[in-house]
């Protein structure tokens, strides 16, 4: 098992080294380089302002995207007609390129720090409400009408039947909605702010400046990815209805 | 009758349509004495409101008319301590293992845990789950599953066992013999039973009394003994006076069950 993971870095890296010297150290720096950039980027005294606007931008927008989207999914999910007039409109939503929003939000918010926010916000909510709607759907009547059987009070059933039986699915939203909330900042950066990753990235293309845009692709895959594979190892092990025998 | 375990007097249910539909007159009115420790056995055409009135019975709905007592005391929109209910359908909970899913109401109504542990095991072997208390549900097959919800209703230990066709789900071999089981544990733990269920064969073998319901709105048409040994199973199937029992049950539901499909 670790070999495997092993194997596929090395696979990874090979791939990079390659890529670089088809394509040209001036396109795409290889592995080496972007480790030594990352550490000239840490070393700079500017580059940790903008990982911290980033990472408060990011951590208040998934707030945002969980609360918001916990709130939405629950009362869609709890009565079957708003479910069926809202599901079908969240839908078409999660489908916009949201990016064609971005203007109307900078009206809204101004330019800066709020803006950022309400575009990372804007990508998660959906998918948190739309996961915690499947989430309360999957609730079978059966088990509440056994835990009213086995005189639960109201309290009872929503703690040990309501949440453990969405638990699964309101993470699978958790590990979606933080994707997409991370993308939704990082573009909200790119334009319209002067602070943050996105805008240094931005900023690295404009110079052509292949390291940095590589160091910081490479330190914003490692985050998410981990974050990712954190999340879906907790669904899978909540997820008991998909264990085999 | 004083001594009656569980008492109906006149008890309706009449559900509200919904938007512009009519009210449904589901239930009633029906009167009923269940004795202590007596095994009774409901039969009906499919929606006559057998389920209904367990639920009602139960607490878990109330009657929009008449009165429902348990153990002296009036059951209104609430369980009772000492009803203990088993469903149709597969209801245990597939994030626990057999062994927390049995011991869920008992570490709920915040009993010790070595208390909990004691009365699981002990039910557990009884069910003949002992060796599956560490599975989870979807490993177990379906009689199983039904076994864990019967064995999660006893831990409880109720006096009085609602049984909404628990082996309606289940094949014709499993069938009778979860019905020994059943008798089986009927007999060691003393309590009443209510069986609902819409096979006669299950109501004539396994019941003391079986009460024959009418097309909906379902009221009680006639009430069978059985006069079966306390000591029996499902070997009884073979004896004469079994025959005449179901056709006794049959001949007043036969012309109920086609009123049911005429309407449906």
């Amino acid at each position: 098992m670790k070999f495997d993971k092993l194997l596929v870095l090395a696979a990874i890296l090979g791939v990079w080294q390659m890529t670089s010297l088809l394509v040209g150290v001036e396109v795409l720096t290889p592995p080496l380089g972007t480790f030594a950039k990352i550490g000239r980027l840490f070393a700079d005294p500017d580059f940790g302002g903008h990982v911290w606007e980033t990472t408060r931008a990011f951590a208040l927008a998934l707030v945002l995207s969980l609360a918001i989207g916990l709130l939405v999914g629950l009362a869609l999910g709890a009565d079957r007609l708003a479910a069926e007039v809202g599901e079908p409109m969240l839908t078409a939503f999660y489908a916009i390129p949201k990016v064609t929003l971005y203007p109307v939000i900078l009206l809204f918010f101004g330019l800066g720090f709020a803006a950022k926010v309400a575009f990372g916000a804007l990508h998660g909510i959906i998918p948190v409400a739309l996961f915690t709607m499947a989430g309360v759907r999957n609730v079978k009547p059966g088990w509440l009408r056994a835990a009213r059987a086995m005189r639960l009070t109201k309290l009872q059933i929503a703690r040990s039947v309501l949440l453990p039986a969405a638990l699964p699915e309101l993470v699978a939203g958790l590990r979606v909605g933080t994707a997409l909330t991370l993308l939704g900042t990082l573009i909200g950066e790119m334009f319209a702010s002067q602070r943050g990753l996105g805008y240094l990235l931005l900023q690295a293309m404009e110079r052509n400046d292949p390291a940095t845009i590589t160091a910081l692709a490479l330190l914003l895959t490692i985050f998410a990815t981990s974050a990712s594979a954190l999340l879906l190892a907790l669904e899978r092990r909540l997820d008991h209805a998909r264990v085999v025998a | 009758m004083n001594d009656a375990h569980a008492k109906l007097r006149g008890v309706k249910r009449i559900y509200r349509g919904v938007g512009k539909q009519p009210p449904t007159h589901a239930l009633g009115p029906v009167d009923l004495d269940l004795k202590r420790g007596e095994f009774l056995s409901v039969v009906g055409p499919s929606g006559c409101g057998k389920s209904t009135l367990l639920d009602v019975l139960a607490g878990l709905a109330r009657p929009d008319e008449g009165t429902i007592e348990f153990e002296g005391k009036l059951v209104q929109g609430e369980v009772p301590d000492g009803i203990g209910v088993v469903f149709q359908e597969d209801s245990s909970f597939p994030w626990l293992t057999v062994r927390e899913n049995a011991g869920f109401a008992l570490a709920r109504a915040g009993m010790a845990p070595a208390e909990i542990k004691e009365r699981v095991d002990a039910t557990l072997s009884f069910m003949g789950l002992a060796s599956f208390a560490e599975s989870y549900p979807v490993q177990l097959s379906g009689g199983m599953r039904q076994r864990l919800c019967i064995a999660r209703t006893l831990v409880t230990r109720p006096r009085l066992l609602l049984l909404d066709e628990p082996f309606g789900a289940l094949d014709q071999q499993t069938r009778l013999l979860m019905g020994d089981e059943l008798l089986r544990l009927w007999r060691e733990t003393g309590a009443t039973v209510l069986l609902i269920t819409h096979a006669l064969d299950e109501a004539a073998m396994l019941s003391d009394r079986v009460a024959v319901m009418s097309a909906r709105p379902g009221v009680i048409l006639d009430l069978v003994e059985t006069d079966w040994p306390r000591d029996r199973d499902s070997r009884i199937v073979s004896e004469p006076s079994f025959g005449a029992v179901t056709a006794r049950l049959w001949s007043t539901l036969r012309g109920e069950s086609m009123k049911s499909m005429a309407t449906q």
